[in-house]
């Protein structure tokens, strides 16, 4: 009986997950066989019990909780600002001659360059942090949108302009419906990067709540559990981030589905 | 005809710009005039300028000399007694065919339930009923071009410029849709302007015949078509027209080849 619904276990099994399992139980074995015994490698039974019943590893709940306060508070304020920008560049070559080259040169600083710079200006709290996770969200928004607004079809816009339609009723019925596939391929890189940069600014400042300073501050007490247990958090935070993204799409823009 | 009671007026009407250094003039001393209710056809090769005509008379382009007035009034740019259809028809393909039908609305004072009804009632006026709440996609070739017909006309304009509307479609459903336009025209009293190159659509439809001759365009000729309505696509008088036409139509061009 068991050996007959073994394989059908295994079968039923992704091909995709056959990677991740079998590391997993060469893990599992490496601590359990005593083969590695430095006291920075801990066995996955000591991980998984982190969140729920060590004292420092419970932490880890309100640390999530907090980055993702952040990454919402700072993501939305980047993502307006290269909404309105990026609309302002697509429609009018003026602002774009003004503002895209400026835009585009401090886009090649390496995001992580600007910390030592927010830090002498806003300090070492809070208010860096947003800074920093609303610049990483603003970027890829604001490209986006001003490439989606300018392929607006010139056949569309005539036709606008011929029925006489107000900017107001021009963006909404027509500029950010043409916009917006490209648009939402600027979210998704967003939703990476913001989450990229809220974790690496909470991990380079180092105080405060945050998955970032909760990685941070485990590895300056040796507890590779709890740097364990970070690291995975801050996996399914990115992958739940971007699938509430999509879900989030299909709601709203029902007909933008290939 | 030039009375300050014709629908539309074109006075001396010219276009030219310059292209890399070298002038081009589009149309020259173009003079003609609509009566209300009057349907008039131009014809004429390709390149000469009566698709640019049709541009300068909806707003779409205001760099020109001579003087356009509609029902007395000079205008320059959109008017909203003027209206226009685009050889593709060049729908939103975000918006249903009831969004795409109420775009013509959305600069007009009207309340909610007075647009609603507009747009049902100029819907089933193109035979659209069934489909008022499809995507164009779903839409045929004919259908969608009905759909935009019902776009010009729903704002009610006092003039329908059209721009070989019918081009892109089969000769049946070519057919088929010149005598629903009679038939809306009929109801409506509203004056048409349509470009074409079909000479025997000009001659079907038109109450007259414009003939542009090519670089620069300008008014070969004009024909009066003199023919009651319904016509026969057969009748004798129609037949000789046609071929009147066709040695105007093809005289400029031989002298441009020669």
């Amino acid at each position: 009986m068991a050996e007959a619904s073994l394989p059908r276990i295994l079968a039923a099994i992704p091909k995709g997950a056959w990677l991740p399992l079998g590391l997993l139980a060469a893990w599992a074995i490496a601590a359990g066989s005593g083969v590695a015994t430095s006291p920075l490698f801990v066995s996955p039974l000591e991980v998984l019990r982190v969140p729920f019943a060590d004292p420092d590893g419970r932490e880890v709940w309100a640390s999530l909780g907090a980055s993702i306060l952040r990454i919402a508070g700072g993501g939305v304020t980047g993502a307006l600002l290269g909404l309105i920008l990026g609309t302002l560049c697509g429609l009018s070559r003026v602002a774009s001659l003004g503002i895209a080259p400026t835009i585009n040169t401090a886009r090649q600083i390496a995001v992580f360059a600007w910390i030592p710079l927010f830090t002498a200006w806003f300090g070492n709290g809070e208010t860096t942090k947003l800074v920093f996770t609303a610049l990483s969200t603003f970027f890829p928004i604001f490209l986006a949108t001003e490439r989606g607004i300018r392929s607006t079809p010139k056949a569309l816009e005539e036709v606008a302009q011929a029925l006489g339609l107000p900017l107001g009723k021009r963006l909404l019925r027509l500029y950010f419906p043409a916009a917006l596939p490209t648009i939402q391929v600027g979210i998704r890189i967003a939703v990476l990067s913001a989450w990229i940069g809220t974790i690496g600014a909470e991990y380079a400042i180092g105080n405060g709540r945050g998955l970032g300073s909760f990685i941070a501050s485990a590895r300056d007490q040796f507890r590779m559990d709890i740097v364990l247990v970070g690291v995975f958090f801050l996996a399914v935070g990115g992958v739940a981030l971007n699938h509430g993204c999509e879900r989030l799409f299909a709601v709203l823009f029902p007909w933008a589905k290939e | 005809m030039n009375t300050p009671s014709a629908a539309l007026s074109i006075g001396r009407v010219g276009k030219s710009f310059n292209l890399n250094g070298t002038h081009r003039e589009i149309l020259r001393d173009v003079s003609f005039a609509v009566s209300k209710g009057e349907i008039v056809g131009v014809l004429g090769a390709s390149g000469c300028g009566k698709s640019t005509l049709l541009r300068l008379i909806v707003g779409l382009d205001k760099e020109y000399s001579g003087r356009i007035a509609v029902s007395g009034e000079e205008t320059k740019g959109p008017n909203r007694n003027v209206a226009m259809v685009f050889q593709d028809h060049r729908l939103f393909p975000w918006l249903t065919v009831a969004g795409n039908v109420g775009l013509a609305l959305e600069a007009l004072d009207l309340s909610a339930r007075e647009k609603a009804g507009r747009i049902r009632h100029y819907v089933d006026l193109v035979g659209l009923s069934d489909y008022i709440d499809a995507y164009p996609k779903q839409l045929s070739g004919g259908m969608a071009q009905r759909a935009a017909i019902a776009r010009a006309l729903v704002s009610e304009p006092n003039i329908l410029l059209m721009d070989e509307p019918f081009g892109a479609l089969d000769s049946l459903l070519r057919l088929r849709l010149q005598d629903e336009l009679l038939r809306i025209w009929d109801r409506n009293n509203i004056s048409i302007v349509i470009v074409t190159h079909d000479i025997e659509e000009a001659l079907y439809l038109g109450d007259r015949v414009i003939i542009l001759e090519a670089n620069p365009g300008r008014i070969h000729s004009v024909i009066d078509v003199g023919l009651d309505r319904p016509r026969l696509r057969d009748d004798p008088h129609m037949a000789s027209l046609k071929r009147q036409c066709l040695e105007l139509v093809l005289e400029p061009s031989a002298r441009v080849s020669s």
